[in-house]
């Protein structure tokens, strides 16, 4: 029972992480229609401001600089290619995001070669001791903040201008366009939102219990590729959802392997692939999508 | 029919002049030329493909979204120049369309659609006194404030995209056939509005198929036919003209000719609706 507990909370931990990435890769779909394939080398850049600034500006200071740092370059993105939307189409665009990916993922590994950079956070490894249960300080760190931020997201979605122009433009842009808003404005602030909100989500992937920042996280970060899109892609709610359902999943079946080991061996790597498979072959839309992939 | 005149140079209303509009090789308007003068209810009429959406289009900038393009010719509203401004631009500077079919944002509900609305505006104060012009011109949207916007009827949802419109604070209010697809009654009911918007001071050019409804409110008018202004006058002249009797309006067609004179025994029905 108490394993159990301690596997439900890390995966609770883990999958609000994977919410906001998925979170991220949602709201650029609404804002864009453009499935975003450098996601992950978002992270990457969010990650790597942070290891490489916080030996000299200390971590606080570090963490702004790789949430604004990652928030430019999605911005950056946003202003280079995205823009070109009108001429071209949302998959050719969205190919054009795997250049950017494979551009900014070669040179940032380069950069960091064989190192594991450490992020300097200051949970460290400790243990917190709840009876019988132990969580390391820094899942919890990890839970209550990626809640805290997914909370202020979607009330900001809900009730801010920003996040009336953004569901306007995504349910219809050519009329969101006839109430004045700006649709250049509305897809680069998704771009820079989707961009901290997964620097913050680096930060989460690469402390205890693992070692540190190296050039695999964007392997790790693909996790919540499925999150996003069992969730449905253009669902806030669904990038919630499938996170979790990730998180716990992996967490759980990476937890029980030796129980499981009948099934083959990395089970819980292959588990958020397998249940996202099987949530899409009986809603194609995703848990709350409205939709399919096809149609992308 | 007489050739419709442009009217005085320092008219601040309304021009588009010799306007040609081609959606890749396929031309929808062309030699388009017209007048909105300020504080008028000027009409478009023609069928369907006849270039009216075409002609809203451009001048709310919104052609490139159906990969359509200004190939030549200009349009200005107040002395400034409005073929080449961003669709953000033009709201800002009083020019609101409601689109044809309404498009509400189904998936928001009323109050966040009349939101959507006020966005192009900054004036906080400003969208405060709009609003309550909306919901005093109709009631009904806010004892539906909180529902989403796909659930209202169709007459609700017109309502909706005009109240929406109208919390830019429009100068001049495009319309794109606004009582498609409504009950008699309930276009009526939105001939009314547009009747009050504009005598509280909003400019209107109201493009339809219904000509009956659309003379009746209209001063000037103007007939489209196959990207072509065909005919063009006072909206009274029209009404009386052979061609557009037989061909819009329809001759014998009883319902038409009482609709156009104002049907007074309508009136009492529609004000009990109303309310
Ligand atoms: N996106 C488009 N691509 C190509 N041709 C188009 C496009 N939109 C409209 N057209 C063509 O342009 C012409 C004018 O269309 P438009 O929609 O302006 O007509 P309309 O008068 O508004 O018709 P309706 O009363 O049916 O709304 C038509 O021949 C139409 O086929
Ligand atoms: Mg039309």
């Amino acid at each position: 029972m108490t394993t159990f507990l301690e596997l439900l909370v890390n995966g609770i931990s883990i999958g609000a992480v994977y919410a906001l990435i998925a979170l991220g890769f949602v709201i650029i779909f609404k804002a864009t229609e453009v499935v975003n394939f450098a996601h992950a080398s978002l992270l990457l850049v969010g990650g790597f401001i942070v290891a490489k600034t916080h030996e000299s500006v200390g971590f606080w200071l570090a963490l702004l600089l790789g949430l604004a740092g990652a928030a430019a370059v999605g911005a950056l993105i946003e202003f280079a290619v995205i823009r070109r939307a009108n001429v071209i189409s949302h998959s050719i665009l969205a190919i054009v995001t795997i250049g950017v990916d494979i551009v900014l993922t070669t040179e940032l590994t380069r950069q960091i070669g064989t190192e594991v950079l450490a992020l300097g956070d200051p949970w460290g490894s400790e243990v917190l001791h709840l009876g019988a249960v132990n969580i390391p300080l820094a899942r919890i760190a990890a839970l209550v903040t990626a809640s805290l931020v997914i909370a202020l997201f979607l009330l900001a979605f809900k009730y801010t201008n920003w996040g009336v122009a953004m569901r306007a433009t995504a349910e219809d842009a050519e009329t969101a366009a006839l109430m004045g808003v700006r649709r250049g404005r509305v897809s680069m602030g998704a771009w820079a939102v989707a961009g901290a909100l997964a620097a913050l989500a680096a930060l989460f992937m690469c402390i205890f219990p693992t070692p540190g920042l190296d050039r695999t996280v964007t392997a790790t970060a693909m996790k919540a590729f499925p999150a996003a899109i069992l969730g449905g892609l253009d669902s806030t709610t669904g990038a919630l959802a499938g996170g979790l359902i990730i998180g716990v999943t992996e967490s759980l079946v990476g937890g029980y392997q030796s129980e499981l080991v009948f099934l083959g061996r990395g089970l819980g790597d292959v588990a958020p692939f397998l249940v996202m498979i099987i949530i899409l072959l009986i809603r194609p839309a995703g848990l709350f999508g409205t939709r399919e992939l096809a149609r992308v | 029919m007489n050739v419709h005149d442009p009217g005085p140079p320092g008219d601040s209303g309304l021009t588009v002049r010799d306007l040609a509009v081609n959606y890749g090789p396929v031309t929808a308007l062309r030699g388009v030329s017209l007048d909105v003068p300020r504080g008028a209810v000027v009409t478009v009429l023609g069928g369907n493909g006849a270039g009216k959406s075409t002609l809203l289009r451009a001048i709310s900038g919104t052609l490139r979204f159906h990969r359509g393009g200004v190939g030549s010719g200009a349009v200005a509203f107040g002395g400034r120049k409005l073929s080449g401004a961003s669709t953000s631009a033009v709201v800002a500077h009083g020019v609101v369309q409601v689109p044809e079919g309404r498009k509400v944002f189904a998936r928001m509900t009323v109050e966040e659609n009349l939101r959507a609305g006020a966005l192009g505006a900054r004036d906080r104060r400003a969208a405060a006194e709009a609003r309550q012009r909306v919901l005093t011109l109709f009631p009904v949207l806010a004892e539906r404030a909180r529902q989403r916007a796909g659930l209202l009827s169709g007459g609700e949802q017109q309502m909706l995209a005009i109240g929406r419109a109208l919390m830019a604070r429009p100068k001049l209010l495009l319309l794109d056939e606004p009582t498609l697809g409504l009950a008699p009654m309930m276009a009526l009911r939105i001939a009314d509005t547009v009747r009050e918007i504009n005598a509280q001071g909003t400019t209107v050019l109201l493009v339809e198929q219904n000509a009956a409804l659309a003379l009746s409110l209209a001063t000037h008018a103007y007939v489209l036919e196959v990207g072509r202004v065909v005919l063009s006058g006072p909206a009274a002249e029209l009404a009386e003209s052979d061609e557009v009797r037989r061909r819009y309006l329809g001759i014998g067609d009883d319902r038409d000719e009482a609709l156009l004179s104002g049907a007074p025994s309508i009136r009492p029905a529609l004000s009990r609706w109303s309310a």
